[in-house]
């Protein structure tokens, strides 16, 4: 099959001048190079961030919110009077869940749910020496806790059962215990903020692999944490629940809350900094693609223009012959389209092949995120939106220059010879 | 019966740039199915700027233009430019070819926008015309490495390619010596007789214009003439 005329004509301007057509060719590849390098980069750590986050927070986090009331009392009793009060500090209100074990149990049953578990968390100081290291504690029932975050998985050192066959254990976060020196064994001395102080025996170390969760984050018995705060055997602070489909949460959290009265939180709205980080990720490597982008469509215009300009004669003497002006911007409109489809898919090619030599990059975080490589995210929307972004550039570069060829009056130049 | 396949009617042209010129003044004329018509005049007397005028190329003039019992005064560019790729085959004074193109592929360009035929078909024909003016063995070569004369062929070749009402050439063997002025001259015979076919040719040429049906005068943009030949 041969080419349409007009397909035939483009291609023989563009053979004509193969320096110019592949260095536009290259500025596309470029700018779409980078834009599957860089998005594929920004995409794997906001996965990666997600995830880890995701792996030791739950979905859904039910707890007794203390709050300062909206209404004072005296605006109450004197609404039409000037009622001036500073600093108002909410009451004595203990942090309890009431009926906490009857929410569990009603929580456990719900078929969205996949785990619920109960919990109690304390603030306290790890006695090492003379330093007081900050962290908390979580009083948790340890195989419902890691049915909700797979902790068996995440133990470094130790048995998750462990705790529950020593009277008083702790699993500490693995920087935690980095930092105390402890290995499992071995006694950490832990005061509470109400100035109780006692010993716990270490039984494990644990690992999220996000510093933030390592660095204070401990675990022990229920009853252990319940004994520490001086608290009877039914008082629990909170109740972490993970979802079936991570989609239901918000709802779910807000159903939760009408019913039980206490706070429920989901984790998209606990964690909104994660995602406006991502967010800017995103902008971030739109905006440079967005740049790069421009410089090659500027690069299109200007070869473009500058064959009109060079063809201007053949231009006449065809639509002298009986080529409209459509088919003359159809001429141009196929260059730009051809170096911009060209130039985009070996734009994907480039941008795989950085990708690649990226995510084999070594990467060492310490212990604030725990990944040995880049990550990288091979999605391949990102190579759909390259290429899409590829082809509405060049086509919007070639715009004016085809449209400025159409409008060429061969008589002009015909004459003027 | 003569049948009118051109008719212009009280044509004037004016240039306007570097000051006002009128230099067509008053045109009537008109041309015949199946004529071999020539256009004389001394040079600047305006040959080339009416056969602007009657090739659609050029629109800006006052009066009537009718060809083939279409009125083309006034049609847009995008009607103009189909009907002449349909009805009428055109020979610049200055044979403007596609330089990178073989002289096949010229020929060829006015064929594939109209589309009449398969691509195979029109390479035979194409290669036809070629063999008639003596460049078949040309016919592989780009245009920009031919001569005057053999870019004029190919031009005229071209002309012919969509078998069109008209044929306008302007000093169509200007460049050809006297064996391929023959040759050419021939060959719009033989299209006027055999296919009933119109031929325009503006010329220098005295033996040329003698030899066709009829001659008409251009002189400081007034057609002062006419001449029918025997
Ligand atoms: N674009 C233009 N602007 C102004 N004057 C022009 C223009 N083109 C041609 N002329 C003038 O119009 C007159 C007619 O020009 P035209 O080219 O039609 O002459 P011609 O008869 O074809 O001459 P030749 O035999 O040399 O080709 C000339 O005097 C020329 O100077
Ligand atoms: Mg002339």
């Amino acid at each position: 099959m041969k080419l349409p005329i007009s397909l035939d004509i483009a291609k023989t301007h563009m053979l004509s001048r193969k320096r110019q057509t592949f260095v536009a060719m290259m500025g596309v590849t470029f700018g779409i190079g980078m834009f599957i390098a860089l998005v594929g980069l920004m995409n794997g750590l906001n996965d990666l961030t997600e995830e880890l986050s995701m792996s030791a927070l739950p979905d859904i986090r039910i707890f007794n919110d203390v709050s300062t009331s909206d209404q004072n009392i005296i605006e109450v009793m004197n609404p039409d009077g000037w009622n001036i009060v500073h600093s108002q500090k909410p009451k004595n209100e203990s942090t309890k869940l009431r009926n906490g074990f009857q929410i569990l149990h009603f929580i456990q049953q719900d078929p969205r749910v996949a785990g619920a578990s109960p919990l109690l968390t304390s603030q306290v100081f790890f006695n090492y020496g003379p330093v007081k290291l900050n962290a908390s504690i979580m009083g948790v029932d340890i195989l419902q806790e890691d049915k909700l975050f797979d902790l068996a998985s995440k133990m470094r050192e130790g048995n998750i059962r462990d705790l529950l066959t020593t009277n008083d254990g702790i699993i500490l976060g693995r920087n935690l215990a980095k930092k105390l020196n402890a290995k499992p064994g071995d006694r950490v001395q832990i005061s509470t903020p109400e100035g109780f102080t006692t010993r716990l025996k270490v039984v494990g170390i644990v690992q999220f692999g996000m510093g933030a969760v390592d660095d204070v984050r401990s675990y022990a018995n229920l009853s252990t944490v319940q004994r520490i705060m001086g608290r009877d055997n039914r008082y629990m602070t909170e109740i972490n629940v993970k979802m079936k489909e991570l989609e239901a949460a918000p709802a779910v959290a807000r159903e939760y809350e009408k019913l039980f009265g206490y706070k429920a939180e989901d984790w998209e709205t606990a964690n909104a900094t994660v995602l406006v980080g991502k967010i800017i990720r995103n902008i971030m490597s739109y905006a440079v693609t967005f740049t790069l982008l421009l410089v090659a469509g500027f690069g299109i215009y200007n070869i473009l223009n500058m064959t009109i300009m060079n063809k201007i004669k053949d231009i006449a003497i065809l639509k002298a012959t009986g080529f409209n002006a459509r088919d003359i911007r159809h001429i141009f409109m196929t260059q730009s389209l051809i170096i911009g489809l060209l130039g985009s898919v070996l734009g994907l090619m480039l941008g795989y092949a950085l990708s690649l030599l990226i995510s084999r990059a070594p990467l060492d975080l310490g212990d604030a995120l725990a990944t040995t490589h880049f990550p990288v995210n091979f999605d391949i929307t990102f190579y759909v939106i390259g290429i899409v972004f590829g082809v509405i550039t060049t086509s919007l570069a070639g715009f004016l220059p085809s449209r400025k060829a159409g409008s060429i009056d061969p008589i002009e130049i015909i004459r003027g010879q | 019966m003569k049948n009118a396949i051109l008719k212009v009617s009280n044509v004037n042209k004016w240039f306007h740039d570097p000051q006002e010129f009128h230099v067509l003044q008053n045109i009537n004329m008109e041309a015949y199915r199946g004529e071999f018509l020539s256009l004389v005049g001394k040079s600047g007397c305006g040959k080339s700027t009416l056969m602007y005028l009657l090739s659609t190329l050029d629109t800006d003039y006052k009066g009537e233009i009718t060809i083939n019992d279409v009125l083309v005064t006034g049609k847009n560019q995008n009607f103009l430019s189909r009907f002449r790729n349909a009805h009428i085959g055109f020979v610049f004074q200055f044979h403007y070819l596609l330089p990178e193109f073989s002289s096949l592929e010229n020929v060829m360009i006015p064929a594939r926008r109209l589309g009449k035929y398969p691509f195979e078909e029109l390479e035979e024909r194409a290669y036809e015309k070629l063999k008639w003016l003596g460049m078949a063995d040309q016919a592989k070569k780009p245009a920009n490495k031919l001569s005057g004369g053999q870019q004029q062929r190919v031009a005229i070749a071209r002309a012919l390619i969509n078998d069109p009402d008209i044929i306008m050439g302007d000093e169509p063997t200007g460049n050809l010596d006297s064996v391929n002025s023959g040759i050419v001259f021939d060959i719009f015979k033989q299209l006027t007789r055999e296919f009933n076919q119109t031929i325009i040719a503006v010329t220098h040429d005295d033996e040329f214009a003698s030899n066709t049906d009829r001659v008409i005068e251009l002189q400081d943009g007034h057609i002062i003439g006419e001449h029918i030949n025997a």
